[in-house]
């Protein structure tokens, strides 16, 4: 039939013209300077300051994320109660914020003039400015993706495998740690992932609330724009690097996620 | 994207067919509301954010604004973008573009000040007490016109005076703007910005003045980018503000004009 083959073609000039434009940008930050300028200026001051910056906050908002994040979206995921759509929404709200919105919101409540800007600075508390503040910027807005997979992953566990381990005894925590979790690691490493790349890219939000200062407050895509009136080298170095992290964490969750181990078969 | 500068082309062609006689007479002295709508892209420093507006108010082309450090501007001009009008927050910007043939020559229209810009509350009172360990300092990176400024104040400074008040630095910013927000929220006790971004905060910051030894020559340059969709209404919003009515908005704003000759 050829209607049903017109209707393929365009299907495939549509996944063309996605691949093109999605990738050509990218192969654009490797091609437009030679590899070893581009190590180069990797070297200059800063630069791996800022980087190193980028992975140890990101890695530390991680951790809160996980932390509070898995039981919030099991509770989520696993209980009916009221207000629970309210309480999803109000999760999935920062994942369409727009970055400078995030930043503004966060230093309307958390900054020295916010609704609790007063408690923190009683409390000894500054966040702007601080390593702190970015990492606050950064579970802001990265949180929602890891719960939303989070919450995801646990509702698909079949009910009755969580109702079998309660009848053996294991009572809820026990449940929660030694099936729950096991059984959706593959969503929760597929969450951990999208969490984590987009606290890497994180830029809007940690410029307004923490601000911009090597070795504090300035993460790698901060260094970035700051090198960009200058040095666009460096700034396509820090870049390449950039990219090559966030493709290696992509890529190692999704083999870790595919093999046999991790339960491969719900992440397919 | 490449839609609306092609929308605005063909536009203008049937604007430049249609009502040659009308135009030349109307964008004299910015009259002539009724005109049909022209537009250029301005790319411009941060500190002229609102002086521009309200000049965009007053002619009668549409402008589309850019507002950004003037580093990044030059940047992104570098990188091939193809604005109608760059406005620099100094001379040297404009000047490397037009040496570098991505701009016409550039026109000196508009000179400012820099300040100590602090919160009205604030108690500090000379640029003396920004040595004081709990102060907050906000500054511009060392390529946005207006920290560069700053690090020309600072340098004139006693070296011990000056390593106090850059050990107080607790974020660079990429434009006098998100400068300015810090500073209205409580998040930094100070900054150098120019006078006309206190003037353009409505009240919550003040200027403290700066011995004139330490003043800095801040002068502002504009030209039309090479590869311009629309140069002739880019000459014409330069010529607007050299004298006409962005000359007066930017007086109005705090800016002060070029001096003479």
């Amino acid at each position: 039939m050829s209607g049903s083959r017109g209707f393929r073609a365009l299907l495939v000039a549509a996944l063309g013209a996605v691949l093109v434009f999605l990738t050509v940008p990218i192969v654009g930050v490797f091609v437009n300077v030679p590899p070893g300028e581009l190590l180069a200026s990797l070297a200059q001051e800063g630069a791996l300051e800022a980087l190193l910056l980028s992975l140890q906050t990101t890695a530390l908002a991680l951790v809160i994320i996980l932390v509070v994040g898995t039981p919030a979206a099991y509770l989520l995921a696993t209980r009916s109660f009221r207000g629970r759509s309210v309480a999803v929404t109000l999760v999935e709200l920062p994942l369409v914020l727009p970055p400078a919105v995030a930043g503004i919101a966060l230093l309307a409540a958390l900054g020295p003039e916010g609704i609790l800007g007063g408690l923190l600075i009683d409390a000894g508390v500054q966040l702007v400015f601080q390593t702190a503040g970015v990492v606050v910027a950064l579970v802001f807005v990265a949180s929602p993706f890891y719960i939303r997979q989070a919450q995801a992953a646990f509702a698909s566990i079949d009910p009755t495998l969580l109702a079998a381990s309660r009848t053996l005894g294991a009572g809820e925590g026990r449940t929660f740690l030694a099936v729950a979790i096991p059984t959706a690691r593959a969503g929760l490493l597929s969450g951990m992932a999208l969490a984590w790349g987009r606290a890497l890219g994180e830029f809007g939000a940690t410029l307004i609330f923490a601000g911009s200062f090597q070795g504090i407050t300035q993460t790698a895509p901060l260094a970035i724009l700051a090198r960009f009136g200058i040095d666009f080298t460096g700034a396509l170095a820090l870049s390449a690097v950039l990219v090559a992290l966030s493709a290696t964490i992509l890529l190692s969750v999704k083999l870790l996620a595919g093999s046999p181990a991790f339960g491969g078969v719900a992440a397919r | 994207m490449r839609t609306i500068p092609l929308l605005a082309t063909i536009a203008l062609t049937l604007v430049a067919c249609g009502g040659e006689e009308e135009s030349a007479s109307g964008s004299e002295a910015g009259g002539a509301p009724s005109e049909p709508a022209e537009e250029i892209t301005v790319s411009a420093a941060a500190s002229l954010t609102t002086a521009f507006e309200a000049y965009d108010e007053r002619t009668p082309v549409t402008e589309r604004f850019s507002f950004a450090g003037s580093d990044a501007l030059a940047a992104q001009i570098r990188q091939g973008a193809t604005p109608d009008v760059y406005a620099a927050a100094n001379t040297e910007l404009p000047q490397a573009l037009f040496e570098e043939g991505e701009v016409g020559e550039p026109t000196v229209f508009v000179t400012n000040t820099l300040v100590i810009a602090v919160p009205t509350d604030s108690q500090i009172a000379s640029i003396d007490d920004l040595t004081e360990s709990d102060v907050d300092l906000v500054i511009g990176t060392e390529d946005v016109p207006f920290g560069s400024y700053t690090r020309t104040v600072l340098d004139r400074l006693p070296a011990g005076e000056r390593d106090a008040i850059l050990a107080n630095v607790r974020s660079e910013e990429p434009d006098v703007n998100s400068t300015v927000g810090k500073l209205t929220q409580g998040a930094g006790d100070a900054s150098f910005t120019y006078s006309s971004d206190v003037a353009a905060a409505s009240g919550r910051l003040r200027d403290i003045e700066l011995p004139a030894e330490l003043q800095p020559d801040v002068a502002y340059a504009v030209a039309v980018v090479e590869g311009a969709e629309n140069p002739k209404a880019a000459q014409a919003f330069i010529d607007g503000l050299v004298s006409g009515a962005g000359a007066q908005v930017l007086q109005e704003a705090g800016f002060r004009p070029p001096p003479a000759g």
